[in-house]
C-alpha cells in the first residue's frame, strides 16, 4: 500500500524524523490560512505548495486544466491562493502517472527549508528497502539528491552506497557514521545525519514498510538534516497488524475496478488488452497472460479467483472483466486440484445464465479433477462457451478470437 | 532415493486441527504420507484424526520422531512457527502459509543461519515425491511417478507442468513448490541443485516468475554444473513494471527482473526456455530424446 507524502511525514514524525512540516488541506481557503501560519512560525515569507498524488515527478508535472506544475514555490498569500487554485481538483499529469494523470484532492503548504544560513545547502539521497537475494534490509544513499535516482544508479554507479542492516541489531552507531561520512557530513550535520538514520531505520522496521525513500534527503544551512520528500510504501501483509495505518489507505488513487474485485477477494490487475482472464492461481494466471499475447491478443487484466472458484466468484469475476469495452474474449482457465472442475463448470454455467446477454466468445478450459465431466457440462448446457482441456487447445481458441 | 520427502518421512503438521491443517492433513494421509501428529498449542494431549496433538512442537518430536514438520499457521504466527520447529531440530520445514509480514520473513532468515533445519517457502504447494509422500496442499493424482523434477514459484503452474510431463508420456520424480513470496527458505538454485544430484531424476523443469534475481542465479549455476535437460519457464512477459501480480515476490522492479531478462539468461547457459507455458511437457519429452 502506498501512502501520501503528508501521510507519511505525519508517521515519521512519532519516530523522531525531521520533516519538511506542512499542513495539508483540500481547499484554496485552507491553504491561505496554512500559509499564513507557516509564515509567521518559520519567520520566512517563502513556502512550497505540493499536490498529494500517489506518483513521483511532480515538479515537472503539469496539472492539464491549467498548465500547472505540481509543485510550485511561493512568497506571498497570493502566491500560495493561486497554486491552489491551479492544482487543487485538477488532474495532474507526471512521468510516471501516464497520460490519463491523477485528479488532485489534496495538496500540501509546506514551509521553505531552503533558507539563507551560514553553511552550504546540500541535496543528497537515502532510501531503505529489501535486499531479496541477501534477506536483509539495506540502506541505498547518494550525494546526488532531488534527481531521479535510476539515472544516478544508471550514469554514475560510483556515487550510489549501500549499507546492509544485521536483522539481529538494526542499524549500528559505525553504520550511521560511515553514512553520514559517505554524505560528505561533518560536525552538527553528521551528528544530526547520525540520528535521523537510526530513528529512520526505527520506522522503516517498526511501520513495516516495503520501501522508504528520502528524496531530497536536505541539509539545511543551519546543519539540520532533514526529509524534504517522503515515499512510503507499506508491506501488505503486515497491514493486518498495523489497523492505524491501514486506515491510511486512498482508494482514490486506485482502479476502481481494481478496489471492487478486492471487496470479493479477487485479486484483480487492472491491463489495456483486448482478452480477459479468470485463472486459479498467481503464477498460472500470469502465464495464462502470456499465453494471450502468443496467441495474438493482448491481455485485458490479471485476475487470480484464488483456490475456491465458485458460482460467486466466477460472476463476480465476470462483472468485473465486462466492464471493461475493450474486451473481446474472456478465458477462463481452471486447473482444478482440490477444486473440482465440474463445480467449476456449473458455477460458469450458473453466472452466465444469470448474467444473460455475454455476447463475447468466452473460452472455458477446465483440467483436472473431474476434467471430462465438466467439458461435458459446458458442452451440452447449450451455451455459447467453447471448451478445451489442454492449455494449447485453449490457446488455439484464443487465436480464433481475437483474429 | 528421491529428494526433501520420501516414504520414510516422520511428518507433523503445525495448525493441526484447524481447518486447513485438518483438510490437507487428511489428504496426505490418504496419499500415503507417514503423518505422525501435529501441534496445536494448548491442545496437547488430545487424539485429531487418529493421531496425538502436541503443544510443542519439541514434545512432538520427543515422542514421535518427526523429521518434517508442515505448517498451517496463519500468517501473523506463522514466523513464529518455522522458528519454532527448527528450534527443535526438525530438518524440513515446509510453510505452506501466504502473506507473512516480509519483515518478519527477514528475521526468520537470520534465525535459521546456523541451524541444520531446510524451510521450504512460505507462500508454496508443499513438496511431493511421487508414489511415496505428499508434505502440501498439491492434488496427488496428478504426479504421476517417473523421473521428471520440477522447481517452481507456482502453485497451479506446477499442476499444469506436471499434467503436461504425464500427458507426454514421462512422470515425476520429486515436484517441490519453492514459493511466491520475495523470501523464501530455498532458493531457486538449491532446489535445483538436489533434483541435479538425485539419480533418480533424468530432467528438471524449472518455473518461475518476475521478481528477483532466483532464477539468474540458478541458471549460472546450471551453466557450470548441468548433467541432465532443464526447460525452463518465466511466467509474467506481459505484466506491468511495478505492479504486484498475485504473489508477494511477482513484482518488476528493475530491468533485470523481467521476464525477457530472465528468459535470456537462461536460454544463454543452456536452460531450453519455453515462451508459452503450453509448451513444457513437450519440450521436456525432446529434450530428453535428444540426450
Amino acid at each position: 500500500m502506498n501512502l501520501h507524502e503528508y501521510q507519511a511525514k505525519e508517521l515519521l514524525k512519532k519516530y523522531n524524523v525531521p520533516v519538511q512540516e506542512g499542513v495539508a488541506v483540500e481547499t484554496v481557503e485552507a491553504a491561505v490560512e496554512a500559509y499564513t501560519k507557516i509564515a509567521a512560525e518559520t519567520n520566512n515569507k517563502f513556502a512550497v505548495v505540493k499536490a498529494q498524488i500517489h506518483a513521483g515527478g511532480r515538479g515537472k508535472g503539469k496539472v492539464n486544466e491549467t498548465g500547472m506544475n505540481g509543485v510550485k514555490v511561493g512568497k506571498s498569500a497570493d502566491d500560495i491562493k493561486s497554486f491552489a487554485e491551479g492544482i487543487l481538483g485538477g488532474t495532474l499529469v507526471t512521468i510516471q502517472t501516464g497520460p490519463a494523470g491523477k485528479k488532485v484532492n489534496k495538496i500540501l503548504v509546506a514551509q521553505d527549508v531552503y533558507y539563507d544560513g551560514p553553511n552550504k545547502q546540500k541535496e543528497l539521497y537515502l532510501s531503505i528497502l529489501l535486499d531479496r537475494a541477501k534477506g536483509q534490509n539495506v540502506i541505498m544513499y547518494s550525494t546526488e539528491g532531488g534527481m531521479d535516482i535510476e539515472e544516478v544508479a544508471h550514469n554514475t554507479p560510483e556515487k550510489i552506497f549501500k549499507e546492509w542492516i544485521h536483522p539481529s541489531g538494526g542499524v549500528q552507531g559505525f553504520q550511521a557514521r560511515k553514512i553520514a561520512f559517505n554524505l560528505g557530513l561533518s560536525g552538527e550535520a553528521m551528528k544530526n545525519c547520525v540520528k535521523f538514520v537510526t530513528n529512520l531505520y526505527n520506522a522503516y522496521v517498526g511501520l513495516d514498510c516495503g520501501m522508504l525513500e528520502i528524496n531530497p534527503l536536505f541539509k539545511t544551512s543551519d546543519d539540520k538534516i532533514i526529509a524534504v520528500d517522503c515515499k512510503m510504501n507499506i508491506d501488505d501483509n503486515a497491514l493486518i497488524r498495523k489497523p492505524d495505518v491501514a486506515a491510511l489507505r486512498d482508494v482514490t488513487e486506485e482502479d476502481p475496478t481494481e478496489v471492487e474485485a478486492g471487496e470479493f477477494n479477487l485479486n484483480f490487475v487492472k491491463l489495456d488488452g483486448n482478452v480477459g482472464c479468470m485463472v486459479n492461481g498467481a503464477g498460472l494466471a500470469m502465464a495464462t497472460m502470456d499465453m494471450i499475447k502468443l496467441a495474438g491478443g493482448e491481455p485485458a487484466n490479471f485476475l487470480d479467483v484464488g483456490g475456491s472458484a465458485n458460482a460467486q466468484t466466477v460472476e463476480a469475476g465476470f462483472r468485473i472483466i465486462m466492464k471493461d469495452p475493450n474486451v473481446k474474449a474472456i478465458l477462463i482457465n481452471i486447473f482444478g486440484g482440490i477444486v473440482r472442475c465440474d463445480r467449476v463448470a456449473a458455477g460458469v454455467i450458473e453466472a452466465f445464465n444469470k448474467l444473460g446477454n455475454i455476447n463475447i466468445p468466452i473460452i472455458v478450459r477446465l483440467q483436472g479433477t473431474n476434467a471430462v465431466e465438466a467439458k461435458k457440462l459446458i458442452d451440452e448446457s447449450g451455451l455459447k462457451v467453447q471448451s478445451a482441456i489442454l492449455l494449447s487447445e485453449a490457446a488455439d481458441l484464443v487465436k480464433q478470437a481475437v483474429a | 532415493m528421491s529428494v526433501l520427502v520420501n516414504k520414510d518421512s516422520k511428518v507433523i503438521v503445525q495448525g493441526f486441527t484447524g481447518t486447513e491443517g485438518t483438510f490437507h492433513a487428511t489428504q496426505m494421509i490418504e496419499y500415503g504420507t507417514q503423518v505422525v501428529g501435529g501441534v496445536t498449542p494448548g491442545k496437547g494431549g488430545s487424539s485429531h484424526l487418529d493421531r496425538p496433538v502436541f503443544n510443542t512442537v519439541a514434545d512432538a518430536v520427543k515422542s514421535t520422531g518427526a523429521n518434517v514438520s508442515i505448517i498451517f499457521v496463519p500468517p501473523a504466527f506463522a514466523a513464529d512457527a518455522i522458528m519454532e520447529a527448527a528450534e527443535a531440530g526438525i530438518a524440513l520445514v515446509i510453510c505452506i502459509t501466504e502473506g507473512i509480514p516480509v519483515q518478519d520473513m527477514v528475521k526468520v532468515k537470520n534465525y535459521l543461519v546456523g541451524t541444520t533445519t531446510r524451510l521450504i517457502g512460505p507462500n508454496c504447494p508443499g513438496v511431493i515425491t511421487a508414489d511415496e509422500a505428499k508434505v502440501g496442499i498439491m492434488p496427488g493424482f496428478i504426479f504421476k511417478k517417473g523421473r521428471i523434477g520440477i522447481v517452481s514459484k507456482s502453485g497451479t503452474l506446477t499442476y499444469e507442468a506436471a499434467d503436461q510431463t504425464v500427458k507426454a508420456g514421462m512422470g515425476i520424480s520429486t515436484a517441490i513448490g519453492i514459493g511466491g513470496d520475495p523470501i523464501i527458505g530455498t532458493p531457486t538454485v538449491e532446489a535445483v541443485k538436489l533434483l541435479m544430484d538425485d539419480p533418480e531424476t533424468d530432467g528438471i523443469i524449472m518455473i518461475g516468475e518476475i521478481g528477483g534475481s532466483m532464477e539468474a542465479d540458478a541458471a549460472r549455476w546450471i551453466k557450470d554444473n548441468k548433467t541432465k535437460p532443464v526447460v525452463g519457464f518465466i511466467a509474467g512477459q506481459t505484466a506491468p513494471p511495478g505492479r504486484r501480480m498475485g504473489h508477494a515476490g511477482a513484482i518488476i522492479g528493475g530491468a533485470d527482473d523481467t521476464a525477457e531478462a530472465k528468459m535470456k539468461i537462461m536460454a544463454e547457459c543452456g536452460i531450453d526456455v519455453v515462451a508459452s507455458p503450453a509448451d513444457i511437457g513437450k519440450t521436456m519429452a525432446a529434450a530428453l530424446a535428444r540426450k
